[in-house]
């Protein structure tokens, strides 16, 4: 966990508080560049998923200005895809984005800030969610990977009893 | 926008590939027990079993707390060790997105840079 820990451009994310998560970022260009990549689709596309994601980006469409919405669709193909969508509430060019997420009604509103520092630009991404259950429901869930993982297990079990009972 | 997990799963089915191992994790299954009541259940010494107990509290699947002389195992993560996982695993999510932002604005901060010597 603590690989990386001197390197300046290390990402550092914290639970602030009971409603919120926060990341920050120091990124090597102005923000004027900074903020670019997260406000034209066919830059943005290029970096939201990471390949250790799992799931590609298949489509993102934005229009970033306040009232505006934005719908990104992640998977393999168009049966299995997974939409996220939601509106922009702030646009300041350059500085500040905030977007609601509403695919979910415990999904978190999202702000984030570019902050020049010399030439460099701190970022950093807040997500408020509506109450405290929604996000400590969100860390103690892991809801499909949890119940996933103990289907898994009953299954392993299961097997396991089965050929105890053969022998 | 989306917390994309597995990699747990490994150390879990590591973990379970030994038969006493899932005994204990049915055992907790059914309830919490000390270390000395599953050592007696499963006529091991309090050190194998110990030994099992902390592979399986690694995958995740187990966990310990001290109160007094004894240790009680109960099955599934506790609060605390689940939020920490969580947090890790969320930071590792954002750092993949911002590595490879890093290169989006590398390519546009070269982009500007040529335009510059072009003008």
């Amino acid at each position: 966990m603590n690989d990386n820990h001197d390197a300046p451009n290390r990402t550092t994310t914290e639970r602030r508080s009971d409603l919120e998560l926060v990341v920050t970022r120091l990124f090597d260009a102005p923000p004027r560049l900074v903020s670019e990549a997260w406000t034209r689709a066919e830059l943005f596309i290029q970096w939201w998923a990471p390949k250790s994601m799992g799931v590609p980006l298949r489509s993102c469409e934005m229009d970033v200005r306040v009232g505006g919405g934005y719908r990104l669709e992640f998977g393999h193909d168009a049966e299995s895809a997974m939409a996220f969508f939601g509106q922009y509430l702030e646009v300041v060019p350059g500085e500040r984005l905030v977007w609601t997420n509403a695919e979910d009604g415990d999904a978190p509103v999202t702000t984030v800030t570019f902050a020049d520092q010399g030439g460099k630009t701190l970022l950093v991404l807040r997500e408020l969610y509506p109450s405290k259950a929604a996000l400590d429901g969100a860390i103690a869930g892991m809801p499909e990977v949890t119940a996933e993982q103990f289907e898994q297990l009953d299954a392993l079990l299961a097997s396991q009893g089965v050929r105890m009972t053969e022998h | 926008m989306v917390q994309h997990l597995p990699a747990r799963l490994d150390a879990s089915f590591a973990a379970l590939s030994d038969a006493t191992r899932r005994g204990i994790v049915e055992q907790l299954g059914a309830g919490d027990a000390s270390i000395t009541d599953l050592a007696a259940r499963f006529g091991m010494t309090l050190t194998g079993i110990k030994k099992h107990v902390g592979v399986l509290e690694q995958a995740g699947l187990v966990t310990t707390a001290k109160v007094g002389r004894v240790r009680t195992c109960s099955f599934g993560r506790g609060g605390l060790a689940e939020e920490a996982a969580w947090i890790e695993h969320y930071r590792q999510l954002w750092a993949a997105r911002f590595d490879e932002l890093d290169n989006v604005v590398a390519a546009l901060k070269h982009r500007e840079s040529s335009d510059e010597r072009q003008s």
